[in-house]
């Protein structure tokens, strides 16, 4: 296949027909051998969970509509989904888990390579933990929120702290009403296997139901405590220009690329990259410097904090290498192509798996344990510099590189709003009260071979500015969004409507703000309760006019994300479609019944502009429902008008 | 005649994606994701049967003498050259079933609708693009091939050959004095 219907990013199309020209495969390459995919597992009807199967129901109608156990299509597809959630939730929580233990690490002990780097956030996130902060130091307070948050992940009793600290009062009612405030976070997710183990649960709305209470646990929960204390623990994100695109890579220098998702490490690697020592080391090998880029969350993370190039997103990861010039692909967890391995075999670059849940043949394994962050890392480094000499050839860099500004959080955007000294989320929820922004959007997600890479994210981001949509986007997509130059400031005044360029301008924002990485989407949840905090837009998230996406999305952590999103009470929208259309009730439930039960929905759509519209005209309806689009009437103030007028 | 469907049975897996791909190329949007909610619900041409734990494809032979052509009472079912495939014509179909009780392998069937026999059109209008009927294509495993009857049987006759000299290698190589030689 053409390499434009395979990406319409430029620089992954030189690499893709570079690879074609050198016999080499890739994802696209593997997924037409796949074709065409087995139907029975795109409908969701296929049931792998005991040995009296496997079994799988006719979608047409012509075969068993039953199980041996008796379980049907709806039964069948329902558990399949929530396993999916199961699987997103536990990726994404135990990451926060991760740094939960290396934040406790750093309260605990002053020798370690860690510290609190964000003092005021851990107060606040603090407080809303319940911990006193009155008079008390910063390692006191770390060390107890560190252990609350911790026993976050299993505490017996009770529900989540941030499930009733961070959303709002009104979200929070519909949750108990419905059933599912989230407890614990792993047992959620331990509920969900046990649910869905031969012979429980086969009522399909009732195992949904567990799907949405760990995905909650996930969103408000796991993902929240990663975001929470990565900013505290690492710093948190102000907006930061960056280059991205396979063109950051460096002939002359020695380039190390991390990959995957948790900044321990990474943060680490950015610290010693940059020592006199390691660079004079370089120089000594020939190299003009080292050059660090990232790709997927991990480059996400250390981009959001320091402004570290960002060399791709996922389906960039083999082009990466392809290249020639990477000496070490650094990778920790989730989203990594066990591919890696035997295409590094072809090159100089060596892979190196660095967590003990991740290891790939044809990987060479340094594991990273955070009591000896500083040693591995330069270990690391210094592996890449002694690599420098074994680069055969000059390499293939693609040139096109794209710049922008990313770091937006929900804590500095009230500052860009409101300025240093009112800081408000008042100017945003006043500019989608007077129409000048219709409202937000959340495009998010990962890349997948079945839609032409990146283009699923621009097309629809592009009508979704151009329609004065304000986006925010995490992980591939923001990737995809700034490769296409949609962070630059400029972007405002070549790509959107008339109301949101002119917010974007007098406010200095681009019109896509880059908020992070996937576990980042929590930040989204939590610009959304300040919205409503901040009122005008109505008491709960499923009254604001907003929608979320993910155009490219393939794993299970975006269904976990979607669910929470919908069960947060936003429509969201997604290209491929739940493998779930097999089960027709189970399919009608989660894109219609369950809007009344949670104010959200899913829709499924893969052309891209389409959806964007689909999501538009849901917005309009939201607004519609608060009255905002109605021209306010003009009234004329006598005397006793102002008089009654309260003050604020 | 022209190329038809053979199954390798050693490698069907069962998995029924054959079926699927059938119905799905027989539906009115060829597309699975619309397909699920067609009216009536597409119908698959091909079908696995189980034999102990094996299972077997079957779908029209496209017989040379075929039966359900002789019996067939309006002319409905007909070849439109000797080297064409054994098709059904809708519009003379009288949904009789007289073809079902003389075919020999029970692949056709009545359409969802009542109104005319179906089975198996070696997938004509793909085969006129130049792809393989859809159940060969969604083959995992290869058991289905689109071959020409000669190409098969030459296939076999070399994977005899290979057998029988094999054979007579390992026969000769374990001839009673090699034995005691060893």
């Amino acid at each position: 296949m053409a390499p434009e219907k395979r990406s319409s990013d430029e620089a992954a199309q030189e690499m893709i027909s570079q690879m074609a020209d050198a016999g080499q495969e890739n994802a696209w390459d593997r997924f037409e051998a796949q074709l065409p995919q087995c139907g029975f597992g795109k409908l969701g009807v296929c049931c792998r969970i005991c040995a009296m199967g496997p079994c799988r129901i006719s979608p047409f109608g012509e075969g068993p509509k039953a199980g041996v156990c008796g379980a049907d299509a709806e039964t069948i597809a329902a558990r399949n989904l929530v396993r999916m959630i199961a699987g997103g939730a536990a990726a994404h929580s135990d990451h926060g888990r991760d740094v939960a233990h290396t934040f406790k690490m750093a309260a605990e002990n002053d020798t370690c390579d860690y510290m609190i780097k964000d003092e005021l956030k851990l107060r606040e996130v603090a407080a809303r933990y319940g911990i006193s902060v009155e008079g008390r130091n910063t390692k006191e307070i770390a060390a107890d929120l560190s252990d609350v948050m911790l026993s976050e992940f299993g505490k017996p009793d009770g529900t989540l702290i941030s499930a009733a600290a961070y959303p709002p009062p009104a979200r929070q009612k519909v949750w108990e009403e419905f059933g599912v405030t989230p407890r614990s976070i792993d047992r959620e997710i331990v509920e969900i296997m046990h649910r869905t183990h031969m012979g429980v649960g086969a009522d399909y709305k009732n195992i949904v139901k567990q799907g949405i209470r760990a995905s909650l646990a996930d969103g408000w929960g796991g993902s929240l405590i990663a975001t929470e204390i990565s900013d505290i623990l690492f710093g948190s994100p102000w907006p930061i220009r960056f280059g991205v695109n396979l063109g950051v890579l460096d002939a002359k220098q020695v380039n190390i690329i991390v990959h995957g998702h948790e900044p321990a490490l990474s943060d680490i690697i950015v610290a010693v990259s940059q020592e006199p020592e390691l660079v004079k080391m370089a120089e000594d090998k020939g190299a003009t410097g080292i050059n660090l880029s990232g790709i997927c969350c991990t480059a996400n993370e250390i981009l959001m904090r320091h402004g570290i190039p960002v060399a791709g997103n996922f389906l960039q990861q083999e082009l990466a290498i392809m290249t020639g010039v990477v000496e070490v692909m650094l990778v920790d967890v989730q989203c990594i192509m066990p591919a890696l391995g035997s295409l590094s075999s072809c090159f100089h670059t060596k892979v190196i798996t660095t967590s003990p849940k991740c290891k790939i043949e044809g990987a060479e394994h340094i594991e990273f344990h955070e009591d000896r962050a500083m040693e591995t890392a330069r270990e690391i480094v210094t592996l890449a510099i002694d690599n420098f000499a074994n680069r055969k050839g000059k390499g293939a860099i693609p040139k096109a590189t794209e710049r922008g500004i990313a770091g937006f959080t929900s804590e500095n955007i009230f500052h860009h709003l409101g300025g240093r000294f009112r800081a408000s989320y008042r100017p945003l929820n006043d500019n989608i009260i007077n129409g000048r922004i219709r409202g937000a959007a959340g495009v998010v997600g990962c890349n997948n071979p079945k839609q032409v890479h990146d283009y699923g994210h621009l097309a629809m981001i592009k009508e979704l500015i151009k329609n004065d949509i304000l986006v925010v986007s995490t992980g591939c997509s923001a990737i995809a969004a700034g490769k296409a130059g949609l962070m630059r400031p400029d972007a405002a005044a070549k790509y959107c409507g008339p109301g949101l360029c002119e917010v974007c301008e007098t406010v200095g924002i681009p019109p896509v703000l880059h908020v992070g990485s996937c576990v980042d989407n929590s930040r989204i949840l939590t610009i959304l309760s300040n919205v409503v905090a901040e009122g005008g837009l109505g008491e709960d998230i499923s009254e604001l006019p907003v929608a979320g996406a993910a155009p490219e999305w393939m794993s299970e952590k975006a269904v976990s994300i979607g669910m929470y999103f919908v069960a947060s009470g936003v429509f969201t929208i997604i290209a491929e479609p739940l493998p779930v259309l097999g089960a027709e009730n189970l399919t009608r439930y989660l894109t219609e019944g369950i809007e009344k039960d949670l104010g959200g929905k899913w829709a499924f759509e893969k052309d891209p502009a389409k959806a964007a519209h689909m999501m538009i005209e849901h917005i309009e309806s939201k607004r519609d429902a608060l009255g905002i689009n109605k021209a306010a009437e003009r009234k004329l103030y006598d005397m006793e008008d102002r008089r009654a007028l309260a003050v604020e | 005649m022209a190329k038809a469907i053979f199954v390798d049975i050693d490698k069907c897996l069962a998995c029924k994606g054959c079926e699927i791909a059938c119905a799905l190329a027989h539906s009115q949007s060829g597309i699975l994701e619309e397909a699920i909610s067609e009216h009536p619900k597409p119908q698959s041409r091909i079908a696995v049967e189980a034999a102990g734990e094996l299972g077997v494809p079957l779908q029209c032979r496209h017989c040379e003498d075929a039966p359900c052509i002789t019996v067939c009472p309006t002319k409905a079912i007909g070849r439109n050259t000797p080297e064409s495939p054994v098709l059904i014509d809708n519009d003379l179909c009288i949904g009789c079933r007289f073809c079902i009780a003389v075919c020999p392998f029970g692949v056709i069937e009545l359409s969802r609708d009542n109104k005319v026999m179906i089975k198996c059109d070696l997938c004509i209008k793909r085969i006129k693009k130049q792809s393989k009927p859809a159940c060969v294509e969604a083959c995992p495993t290869g058991a289905l091939m689109l071959i020409d009857e000669h190409d098969w049987a030459a296939g076999k006759r070399r994977k005899a050959a290979r057998e029988l000299i094999e054979s007579v290698l390992y026969n000769t190589k374990t001839k009673p004095e090699d034995n005691a030689r060893a």
